[in-house]
């Protein structure tokens, strides 16, 4: 009987090359003979770079605070360079004594930005934008100071990290209102206001993004009367503005298509006035849908904000350039870039897999 | 008497017109007059100012300037140049610098951004981890940041021209670029006829077969008269031209080289770098047009008997292609707006030479328009293009 038994389970149990991690690699790395052969082809690859790549970026890798003559000639990256050099890549020209500044500066102005992305955090409300209105005179005070102390840094000297960050937060938020205006524009009945968002929006869709900031360094100084100047940081954000308001406007008007029609008739039928219906109805339904693409050109918009540098502003990639400005770290770099990169690539990252959990939490009970 | 008050209300006699400033014509004519009316002023104060600004600094505007020799060299061009030459055969060469680029972005990203694309819905999971880590990796960095690791990469890890890896068939890599031999006979150019003849041929080939195979449903033979064509139209062509074998191959010559032709290290630097970049966004979006066909469509297919190279081409192919065709337009436009990122590691793209002009001149506004007008060119035309194909490929419906 215990025999029989035994027997039964033997071949009710599925043969051992189909399960555990020989079936998995027979599934999944060697189904036939092409994937077998692609399997070795990356296998090949694998060994050939990763364990150079990992000698190189840490044990044979230069740490800790070194000056340049030791990473001469050794065949490992220099650290010592970042170590030397973070605070010029993160800071920029900021004066250094003052870097506290930025960098507190940088911490409310994310902890702003995560908090409006947590959940349990969406609780309070209209209280978000009181609280953000907070942070950003703090971070103001703190990055121009002149009160309390504190001596006054001109915008000129803001850069890297922080100036990144505001340069793509201030250029996406304030785009946001221009955006929703042209994007109703354009699907306006009017034919002289139809006419005149689809120009807009075709033109600055139409050109590179270095012509506009081109034409902000260049063409707002001439469109001004004589004597008023702006600032070329203002510049670039008025710039960066524009250009993303006609991406925005794109976007917003694919939510304003996908409600429905009825929506906007029983809107009508209730004797609503235009703003009413839109204010109402329809934009709280449409900007519903368009915020995981918003964020997706938050993330392009983020990236963008690197072409400032062609106009002379000390973002996070031209500071990473200045630092290996100096002649004697000239040869690292490749360790420079990959710092920055990093750097861009967390942020990028965050935000695409936020957009991701965003659409899935959206679509929730949107699925019948 | 509240009920009868009502009562009456609906009764009495037909309410009197509203008054005129609600009838929703007159209010959209007013709006429209309102709107437009402030664009203009707005616009015409700008450029009232910008005018003022310009005669005080004493800078002409016009186009008169392009006639003027623009006095500057260009690093590269597909035309003979000098600086003695006019401003406008400079934009031009900056403008085709442009074109070139992107071509060749747009044919490589299409071909990398269709095999990452496939590899990461491949059932082998070490090709598709390996797809992965490459969309992600390149989509979340800048491509400024990129192009600049590539030109220094090219710049400071390749050798110098001295100690330049090869000559392999003539090719020679360095810091510089990469120098190529270049066909030296007229006769070559039997052989280029040839091979515009074979695709010509091969064209109509297809085609032909295709309406012989939708027509009697019977398949005749593609594959061997194509092969055949493609060996004999070119050695025809070389024949005709007397089967030349002559070449300019590049020579060492000090610290640089001599003859043939020259792909630099700008231009290598900045495909790279576009190619790598938009092949990214391209593989997201054949994957997802791959993954919008149902897998009704698979099983559906597979149980007709198809093979899986069929089912693929017959059958998800053409129905992913509607899904993919649109995003890809935009990401070509992407890549050929994005060119202009040449200016920031010296490649004489059309930003580059118009910004060189507009430093020249002072005429900032001509410049910028230049700009924008060969960009909005460049992009109505591949729009058009794409749009035309679009149309090809669209569902039929009842």
């Amino acid at each position: 009987m215990t025999d029989r038994t035994a027997a039964h389970e033997d071949w009710t149990r599925p043969p051992a090359a189909t399960t555990g991690v020989i079936g998995w690699m027979r599934k999944n790395l060697f189904s036939s003979w092409l994937n077998s052969l692609m399997t070795l082809l990356a296998i090949y690859v694998l060994i050939s770079t990763i364990p150079g790549l990992f000698q190189w970026a840490f044990i044979d890798a230069i740490w800790g605070d070194n000056p340049p003559e030791v990473c001469k000639n050794m065949p490992g990256a220099c650290w010592s360079f970042i170590n030397e050099k973070y605070r010029l890549i993160l800071f920029g020209v900021y004066p250094y004594e003052e870097q506290w500044r930025p960098l507190v500066a940088m911490i409310i102005f994310l902890t702003l930005i995560f908090g409006s992305c947590i959940k349990p955090l969406w609780v309070l409300g209209k209280w978000i934008m009181a609280i953000w209105a907070v942070g950003l005179v703090m971070v103001g005070i703190l990055m121009w100071g002149g009160v309390l102390g504190m001596e006054y840094v001109d915008q000129s000297q803001w850069g890297g990290l922080p100036l990144t960050l505001f340069l793509a937060t201030f250029g996406a938020v304030l785009s946001f209102p221009l955006a929703i205006l042209l994007a109703l524009g354009r699907r306006s009945d009017m034919p002289a206001i139809k006419t005149i968002c689809v120009v807009y929006i075709e033109l600055i869709r139409g050109v590179p993004l270095i012509s506009i900031l081109f034409m902000a360094s260049v063409m707002f100084p001439l469109f001004l009367p004589t004597g008023v100047s702006i600032d070329k940081l203002l510049r670039a954000v008025v710039g960066l503005i524009l250009f993303s308001a006609a991406y925005g406007a794109e976007i917003v008007r694919g939510g304003l298509q996908a409600i429905p029609r009825g929506q906007y008739e029983a809107a009508d039928a209730m004797g609503l006035t235009y703003w009413q219906k839109m204010g109402k109805v329809i934009l709280p339904q449409a900007l519903r849908i368009t915020i995981p693409p918003m964020v997706n050109g938050f993330i392009g918009g983020f990236k963008d904000t690197s072409l400032v540098l062609i106009i002379g502003l000390f973002d996070l990639l031209y500071a990473t350039r200045l630092a290996f400005q100096d002649i004697s770290w000239r040869p690292y770099y490749i360790e420079g870039y990959v710092f920055c990169a990093l750097i861009y690539f967390c942020f990028c990252f965050f935000m695409s897999r936020y957009s991701q959990w965003l659409e899935r939490y959206l679509a929730k009970g949107q699925n019948y | 008497m509240t009920a009868h008050h009502s009562k009456s209300d609906i009764q009495g006699p037909a309410p009197a017109r509203a008054a005129f400033y609600n009838d929703p014509t007159v209010r959209a004519i007013f709006w429209q007059v309102v709107v437009v009316g402030s664009v203009v002023a707005l616009v015409g104060y700008l450029v009232s100012n910008a005018l003022e600004n310009l005669e005080r600094q004493n800078i002409a505007s016009g186009f008169g300037f392009l006639d003027l020799p623009a006095g500057f060299a260009i690093g590269e061009g597909m035309l003979p140049y000098s600086p003695a030459d006019t401003y406008f055969r400079a934009l031009l060469i900056g403008a085709l610098n442009t074109i070139k680029v992107a071509v060749a972005g747009i044919f490589f990203a299409t071909i990398i951004g269709v095999i990452v694309g496939v590899a990461r819905l491949s059932p082998n999971w070490l090709i598709a981890r390996f797809a992965t880590v490459y969309i992600e990796t390149l989509r979340n960095v800048p491509l400024l940041l990129q192009l600049f690791f590539w030109y220094a990469l090219i710049v400071e890890a390749l050798p110098v021209a001295r100690e330049a890896f090869g000559p392999l068939l003539g090719f020679h890599l360095s810091n510089r670029g990469m120098n190529v031999p270049l066909p030296d006979d007229m006769g070559f150019l039997g052989l280029l006829v040839g091979i515009l003849v074979f695709i010509v041929a091969a064209i109509w080939l297809y085609r032909r077969n295709k309406a012989i195979h939708d027509a009697t449903g019977e398949t005749p033979n593609t594959l061997v008269p194509t092969l055949v064509m493609l060996v004999a139209f070119p050695f025809l062509g070389w024949a005709a031209g007397g089967f030349p074998t002559e070449f300019d191959t590049p020579e060492l010559k000090g610290f640089s080289f001599n003859g043939g032709g020259v792909i630099s290290a700008e231009f290598m630097a900045l495909w790279l770098g576009l190619t790598l970049y938009t092949a990214s966004f391209i593989a997201e979006i054949v994957r997802s047009g791959i993954q919008a066909v149902t897998k009704g469509q698979w099983e559906a297919a597979g149980a007709l008997g198809l093979r899986r190279t069929q089912i693929l081409r017959f059958v998800v192919l053409p129905q992913a292609l509607r899904v993919i065709i649109p995003p890809t337009t935009s990401q070509y436009l992407n890549l050929t707006k994005n060119s202009s990122l040449a200016v920031a590691i010296g490649y004489p793209d059309i930003v580059s030479i118009a910004g060189t002009t507009l430093n020249q001149t002072g005429q900032a506004m001509e410049g910028i328009a230049i700009i924008m007008a060969v960009y909005l060119t460049l992009s109505l035309s591949i729009s058009a293009f794409m749009n035309w194909y679009n149309k090809k490929i669209a569902l039929v419906d009842r």
